[in-house]
C-alpha cells in the first residue's frame, strides 16, 4: 500500500527523516518495499520576478513582461490582468511540463518574442484560481524549482501489508502504528455531520434479506450536490497513492477508503427504482454491468446491493453502470457497509475483479468503523459538493458482529515463548499503545480486550506476537537449543541417493534437474499409445502453458528435452542423469503414486574432444556398462539384460530390460530414430530409466560376500565360437557357468567377429575361460578334462561350431 | 723392474684419459692386461727381479692391474650412463599438450546447496524427511491454518489437479505429516519441488524449498534465532550481518523473516536487495498453536519452530546467478561450471 507522508502526517507527527521511519516499521512487521518522492504533475517551473510590463504592440489584453530568473532576464508575452512590475511568479520555463501534457516552447505571440509562460495555480494544478497568474511571496529566492520552493513534495511509502493486518490498509492504519511505535498522539480526522432538511427515513430504506453476507449496512444522503472535479489538496492526494481522480463525489469515497479503510459507494439517488436499498444474494445466471461497462454473469450467492427492483452493485466489489455518479447527479446515496470476508474473497476471485474494496472487505474492515466513515464522506460530500446531508442516517445492524471479548495473557507464558525476560508492565505498555484494553487479571496475567479494527487478534498468541514486534525481534536473546531424543535414521532412499551420485559422476554422467510436468501430448511425442498412457496421467487443471500440462509418467521426455535444448544451443556431447520423481494416476479423490527414478542419456562423443583419440560415438554399451557399474558398486550384484522391442520409443533391435533377480528394475536402449527426429536430434542417443525404489529395495539385501584370493596361478583357454546371428552371447556364458564347475574362475567375451571365413548370418563369439583352484596349482590334464566338458555344454546350447 | 710398473701406471692411466669411446676402452684394456698385454709381459718377467725384491714387485702388480681394471670399468659405466641419458633425452613428449581427459559428471547446483544445507543442519541433529509432491488441499493449506476463501492463500498461487488435490506450494505439508506420524521431540528438514503458477525472471513454476520443524519441550523464538544465525553463518560466513523481521505466515506466530546483509553491494543498496542493502533468506516462526491442534500435540506441553527457504534463492545469491530459469535449462555449459 502506498503511504503519503503528507497525509500521514495530518494523523501523526513525524519528526524524522522518511528513511528512519522506513526502518521503525519494516522492523515492527511492517515492510517498506520502496521510499519515493512524489510531486505535483509539473516540472521546469521556477521562482521568477516581473522586472517590467509594457503593453503589446499587436493586442489590447497581452503584457510583454521582463522576467529575471536571477541569473537570466527573459522576455515573457503574458494576458493575465495581474501582471505588474516587481510582482515574484511562477515562470515555466522552456522545456517545462505543466499538467495535461503541455510542454513549453520558445514562440512567438503576434509576432513578440516569449520564452516560457507565466502560470496560474490552476495551471499548475495546486489550486484553483484561474483569474490570473500566481503571485508568489517576494521572499522566495529566484530561480528555485516552484516544487521546492512552495513545499510541494511528498514522500511516498510503499509498505507491503501481510494479509493479517488488514487494519493497516489505511492512512489511519499505519498512523495508529506510527504512534504506537513512537509515542506520539494520534489524531483523527473531524467526522461530525451537520444535518439539514428532511428525515432520511421519509427518502428511503434499507432491507437487508441475507444478513449471513451482509452483518451491516449504513447509509445516508446528501441533497443537491455538483458534480465537479475535486479541489487539487484531495486530488493529489489520491494520486499520490495511486489512484485516479475522476470528480468530487467518486474520488471522497476513494480518500475516505484510504483514510480510514472502510470502502464506500454513492449511489445517483435518482437510478434506485423505488428509492430504496435491498441487499440479496444473485440468482444464478443473473446478469449485471458493471461501472467498468462489463457485462457479468453471477454465479447464486454472490451478494448485490439492489434497489427495489435491479441489482446496482456488486455488493463490496464493484458498482453498477445503471446507479453511477454522473456529471448531472444531485442526489447521492452514500453507501458504508460490512460485509461477510470470505463471501466477498469468494465473489471476487470468481468474478476476476480484485478492487481496492474487495481487497479491503475480504481482509476485515472495523465493524464499528462503518458509521464514522459514512459520517467522514458525507461530510466532505457536502462541503466540496456544496450540497446538505439530510437528517439521520440508516444504521441496518441486523448481524451484530461479536466482540473477542477479554483474552487472557500470562505474563510467564510470553517470556517461555519468546525466550525473553519482559516485565508484564512493559508488555501492558506495549498492548495500551496498540489501542488494546489492558486490566490485570489473576496474578500474573492481564486482561486484554483488543480494538475491533485488529481483527487478526483473538488469542494469547496473537498478544504475543504484537509484544514481540513491538518490543524488537533484535531485543530478543539468541539462544541454542539441547537437542533431546535421538534423530530419526535417514530414510534408506535418501542414503542411497549419496551412494548413486557419485558413481554416476565417476561416468561421467552430470545431473540436470527438470521441470516435473511436460506437454501434454508427450506421449503421441514418443510414440506411446495415449489410450495406455491416458488414465495414467495426472493432468494439471491450470497449467502456465500446454507444454507444462501434465506430471510425467517418465523422465524419457525430460531428458531428451534437455539434450535438444543443449542441442540447439550446438552441444551434440551429453552425459546426464537425473533423479527425480514419475507420476501416476490411481483415480479421482487419491492422491497420485509417486515412484523415485533414475534417468540416463548420453549422446555425441563418448570422450570429451581430445588429441589422445578420436571421435568415439556412444551406444548402446557405454549405457549397459554405466549400469553393471552401478548395480556392482551398490553391491546388487549382476543384472540380466533382456531384449526388448515393446518401447515405442526405443530402436527396436537396440532396447533392453533391466531384470534383477527376476525383477524389471527398468530399460536402457538407443532412442528410435522417429522420435529423435520429432526433437531435431540427428546422432545417436542412448537412454535409460531405472526404477530408484526398486533399487533401494534390492540395495543392502545381499552383503558383499567375501571370496578368499587364491595364491595359486591361473591358467585361460581361449574358444571361438561361431554361432547364429541370433544367439545371444549370454546363451553361452550362462551355458559354461551353468556347469558348476568349481575351478572355472571367469569366463569372459574377449571377441566378437564377423567377416571372412565366418559363414553369412553367423558370427564368431570370442570366449576366454579362466581356471585356478584356492588350494593347489593346477595341471594341464585336470583343466582339459573339466574345459572340454565346459565347451560341450557351451556348443550344446547355443549350437555353436567352434572356429578353427 | 718397479720403476718400470710404475711407469706403466702412470702412461696407462695418462692414455686412460684421452679415450671417449667404448671401443678405446677395450683396445686400452687388451693392450695393458690382456694375456699379451703390457703389465702381463712384465709381471712374467719376474725372474729378472732379485729375489729380495719380488715379493713387493709382485704385490705392487697385482695392485696396479687392479686399479687399471677399475678404472676402465668406470669409465665404460660412465659412458654407457651417458649413452642412455642421450637415448632417454630422444625420447622426450611434450609436457605441455593436454593431459587425457577423465570422466567427471557434475552435480547440479540446487543439489549442492540442498546437500550443504542439509549437512549444517544434520550436525544440528536435524533428520531429512521427504513427502509428497501432489498434495490434498488440507496438507498444503487447512492443517496450515490457511482456511478455503481466506487472503492468506493469495500468498501462493497454486495448480490444482483436483478440487481437492494440489501440486504442492511449499515444503511445509510435510511439517504435518510428520507430526501426526510422531510425537515430540521433532527435529526434521524436508527438501523438494514446489510448485507455483508463475514465470520470469525470478520465478519459476516449479523450484525447490527446505523446510524445517523442531519441536519440544520449551523450544523458544531465542532458540529460531540460535539455530538460524548458526546456519546462516555456516552458508554466508561467520562475518554475515542478519536480522529478524517481524512477518506473517499462517501457520506460525510469530513469524519472523531474515535478512541478511546484501552480499553484492554490502548493504550500500544496490539493484540486487532493491536498494534496500537487505536480501531476505527465510521465513520462519514458532508453530502457531492452531497448528498443533491439527496434529494432536498440546501447545501448552510443546513449542516449536520452523522456517522454510527457497534453495534457488541461495544458490543465486551464492554464485551470483541472476535468472532463476537458468537453473532448468541444464545448458552444459552452465552445468559444467559447478
Amino acid at each position: 500500500m502506498k503511504v503519503s507522508l503528507r497525509w500521514l502526517k495530518d494523523y501523526v507527527d513525524v519528526d524524522m527523516p522518511a528513511e528512519e521511519l522506513a526502518g521503525i516499521l519494516t522492523m515492527a512487521g511492517l515492510e517498506v518495499e520502496a521510499v519515493e518522492e512524489a510531486g505535483p504533475d509539473f516540472n521546469g517551473v521556477v521562482v521568477a520576478r516581473i522586472l517590467s510590463v509594457r503593453p503589446h504592440p499587436a493586442s489590447e489584453k497581452l503584457h510583454l513582461c521582463e522576467v529575471t530568473t536571477g541569473d537570466r532576464v527573459l522576455p515573457i508575452v503574458c494576458g493575465a490582468p495581474n501582471t505588474a512590475a516587481g510582482a515574484t511568479v511562477a515562470l515555466a520555463t522552456v522545456g517545462a511540463a505543466i499538467p495535461g501534457g503541455y510542454v513549453i516552447k520558445s514562440s512567438r505571440i503576434r509576432g513578440e518574442v516569449s520564452e516560457g509562460m507565466l502560470c496560474s495555480e490552476e495551471e499548475l494544478g495546486i489550486g484553483e484560481d484561474n483569474r490570473g497568474i500566481m503571485i508568489l511571496p517576494p521572499d522566495l529566492p529566484l530561480g528555485m524549482d516552484l516544487r521546492k520552493a512552495l513545499d510541494l513534495m511528498d514522500t511516498v511509502l510503499d509498505i507491503g501489508v501481510t494479509p493479517n493486518r488488514a487494519d493497516c490498509l489505511s492512512i489511519i492504519g499505519i498512523a495508529r502504528e506510527v504512534a504506537a511505535l513512537t509515542g506520539k498522539t494520534l489524531r483523527y480526522p473531524e467526522a461530525a455531520v451537520e444535518e439539514s432538511g428532511e428525515d432520511i427515513r421519509d427518502i428511503t430504506s434499507v432491507t437487508i434479506l441475507d444478513p449471513d453476507l451482509c452483518p451491516r449496512y449504513t447509509a445516508r444522503v446528501i441533497k443537491n450536490v455538483k458534480i465537479k472535479p475535486s479541489p487539487p489538496w484531495m486530488r493529489r492526494r489520491l494520486e499520490a497513492v495511486g489512484l485516479r481522480a475522476i470528480n468530487n463525489i467518486v474520488d471522497i469515497t476513494n480518500f475516505v477508503m484510504m483514510e480510514l479503510g472502510q470502502p464506500l459507494h454513492a449511489f445517483d439517488y435518482r437510478f434506485l427504482e423505488e428509492g430504496r436499498i435491498v441487499v440479496r444474494r444473485s440468482h444464478e445466471g443473473e446478469t449485471f454491468v458493471s461501472l467498468d461497462e462489463k457485462e457479468r454473469t453471477l454465479r447464486a450467492d454472490t451478494l448485490m446491493i439492489c434497489d427495489g427492483v435491479k441489482p446496482v452493485a456488486i455488493a463490496g466489489i464493484m458498482g453498477g453502470l445503471n446507479s453511477e455518479v454522473k456529471d448531472d447527479t444531485e442526489t447521492v446515496l452514500l453507501e458504508s457497509a460490512y460485509f461477510n470476508p470470505a463471501s466477498i474473497r469468494k465473489s471476487a476471485r470468481w468474478l476476476g475483479m480484485g478492487t481496492d474494496a474487495a481487497f479491503r472487505f475480504e481482509r476485515g474492515i472495523d465493524p464499528e468503523g462503518v458509521v464514522r466513515a459514512l459520517d467522514r464522506a458525507a461530510s466532505l460530500m457536502a462541503e466540496l459538493g456544496e450540497g446538505y446531508v439530510v437528517r439521520g442516517h440508516i444504521d441496518a445492524y441486523p448481524h451484530p458482529i461479536n466482540p473477542v471479548g477479554e483474552i487472557p495473557l500470562r505474563i510467564d507464558r510470553v517470556n517461555e515463548v519468546l525466550g525473553t525476560a519482559i516485565p508484564g508492565e512493559e508488555m501492558a505498555s506495549i498492548l495500551s499503545r496498540l489501542e488494546m484494553k489492558v486490566r490485570p487479571g489473576d496474578p500474573g496475567t492481564y486482561l486484554v480486550v483488543p480494538p475491533t479494527f485488529r481483527v487478526d487478534i483473538s488469542r494469547e498468541i496473537d498478544l504475543i506476537e504484537e509484544i514481540a514486534r513491538v518490543h524488537g525481534f533484535e531485543k530478543v536473546p539468541v539462544t541454542m537449543p539441547v537437542p533431546t531424543g535421538v534423530p530419526e535414521a535417514p530414510a534408506k532412499g535418501q542414503a542411497l541417493r549419496e551412494r548413486i551420485v557419485p558413481i554416476l559422476r565417476g561416468g561421467g554422467y552430470s545431473e540436470v534437474i527438470t521441470y516435473s510436468f511436460i506437454p501434454s501430448d508427450f506421449a503421441r511425442r514418443l510414440g506411446l499409445r495415449e489410450e495406455e498412457e491416458g488414465p495414467k496421467i495426472v493432468k494439471i487443471r491450470n497449467p502456465l502453458t500446454e507444454e507444462q500440462g501434465v506430471m510425467r509418467t517418465t523422465l524419457v521426455y525430460s531428458l531428451l528435452d534437455a539434450l535438444a535444448g543443449n542441442t540447439r544451443a550446438g552441444i551434440g556431447d551429453l552425459k546426464i542423469f537425473e533423479l527425480g520423481r514419475v507420476y501416476f494416476s490411481r483415480g479421482a479423490g487419491v492422491l497420485p503414486e509417486e515412484k523415485n527414478r533414475l534417468g540416463l542419456l548420453a549422446a555425441g562423443c563418448r570422450y570429451d574432444q581430445s588429441w589422445h583419440h578420436g571421435d568415439l560415438q556412444v551406444d548402446y554399451y557405454d549405457l549397459k556398462g554405466l549400469c553393471e557399474n552401478l548395480l556392482r558398486h551398490l553391491g546388487i550384484g549382476e543384472a540380466r539384460y533382456e531384449a526388448d522391442s515393446s518401447l515405442p520409443f526405443l530402436h527396436p533391435g537396440r532396447g533392453a530390460r533391466v531384470l534383477v533377480r527376476g525383477k524389471d528394475i527398468g530399460f536402457i536402449g538407443e532412442i528410435h530414430p522417429r522420435v529423435a527426429a520429432r526433437f531435431d536430434l540427428r546422432r545417436k542417443v542412448v537412454l535409460g530409466e531405472l526404477d530408484v525404489d526398486a533399487l533401494a529395495a534390492l540395495w543392502g539385501e545381499g552383503e558383499i560376500g567375501f571370496r578368499e584370493v587364491s595364491r595359486f596361478p591361473a591358467s585361460s583357454r581361449d574358444v571361438a565360437f561361431v554361432v547364429d546371428e541370433g544367439v545371444e552371447a549370454r546363451v553361452l556364458i550362462e551355458a559354461a557357468l551353468g556347469q558348476g564347475e568349481e575351478i572355472l574362475e571367469q569366463v569372459s567375451v574377449f571377441d566378437v567377429y564377423r567377416g571372412p571365413n565366418i559363414p553369412v548370418g553367423k558370427r564368431s563369439i570370442g570366449v576366454r575361460f579362466v581356471y585356478r583352484s584356492l588350494a593347489r596349482t593346477l595341471t594341464d590334464e585336470e583343466i582339459n578334462e573339466v574345459h572340454e566338458r565346459i565347451v560341450k555344454a557351451v556348443m550344446e546350447a547355443s549350437a555353436a561350431t567352434i572356429r578353427t | 723392474m718397479r720403476d718400470a710398473l710404475e711407469e706403466l701406471l702412470r702412461r696407462a692411466e695418462e692414455e686412460l684419459r684421452h679415450v671417449s669411446t667404448a671401443e678405446g676402452l677395450a683396445e686400452l684394456r687388451t693392450r695393458y692386461l690382456g694375456r699379451k698385454g703390457l703389465l702381463t709381459t712384465l709381471l712374467r718377467n719376474i725372474g729378472q727381479v732379485p729375489p729380495g725384491e719380488r715379493p713387493l714387485f709382485g704385490k705392487r702388480g697385482n695392485e696396479i692391474k687392479e686399479i687399471l681394471t677399475g678404472r676402465i670399468e668406470a669409465a665404460l659405466a660412465s659412458l654407457s650412463a651417458a649413452a642412455e641419458e642421450a637415448r632417454l633425452r630422444s625420447e622426450r613428449i611434450d609436457v605441455t599438450l593436454p593431459g587425457r581427459p577423465l570422466p567427471f559428471g557434475r552435480l547440479h547446483p540446487i543439489t549442492q546447496v540442498c546437500d550443504e544445507i542439509c549437512a549444517i543442519f544434520s550436525r544440528l541433529g536435524f533428520t531429512v524427511v521427504e513427502g509428497p509432491e501432489v498434495e490434498t488441499d488440507y496438507y498444503n493449506f487447512e492443517a496450515l491454518n490457511i482456511p478455503k476463501d481466506h487472503p492468506a492463500r493469495d500468498m501462493q498461487d497454486t495448480f490444482y489437479i483436483e478440487d481437492n488435490i494440489c501440486l504442492r506450494t511449499h515444503t511445509s505439508p510435510v511439517q504435518i505429516r510428520t507430526m501426526e506420524r510422531m510425537k515430540p521431540p521433532v527435529r526434521i528438514l524436508s527438501p523438494g519441488r514446489v510448485y507455483r503458477p508463475d514465470s520470469d525472471v525470478s520465478h519459476t513454476p516449479m523450484f525447490h524449498q527446505i523446510e524445517g520443524l523442531m519441536v519440544d519441550k520449551g523450544v523458544t523464538f531465542g532458540d529460531l534465532k540460535g539455530i538460524l544465525t548458526y546456519f546462516l553463518r555456516r552458508v554466508f560466513g561467520e562475518g554475515i550481518d542478519l536480522r529478524f523481521r517481524p512477518s506473517f505466515f499462517p501457520f506460525t506466530e510469530p513469524s519472523a523473516e531474515v535478512d541478511i546483509r546484501c552480499v553484492m553491494c554490502g548493504g550500500g543498496g544496490c539493484r540486487v536487495c532493491g536498494q534496500s542493502g537487505w536480501l531476505e533468506v527465510l521465513g520462519s516462526g514458532m508453530v502457531d498453536p492452531a497448528v498443533f491442534a491439527n496434529v494432536g500435540y498440546d501447545p501448552e506441553e510443546v513449542t516449536g519452530f520452523a522456517f522454510g527457504l527457497g534453495i534457488e534463492r541461495i544458490a543465486m545469491l551464492k554464485y551470483g546467478i541472476s535468472d532463476i530459469r537458468q537453473f532448468f535449462e541444464n545448458d552444459r555449459r552452465f552445468l559444467d561450471q559447478f
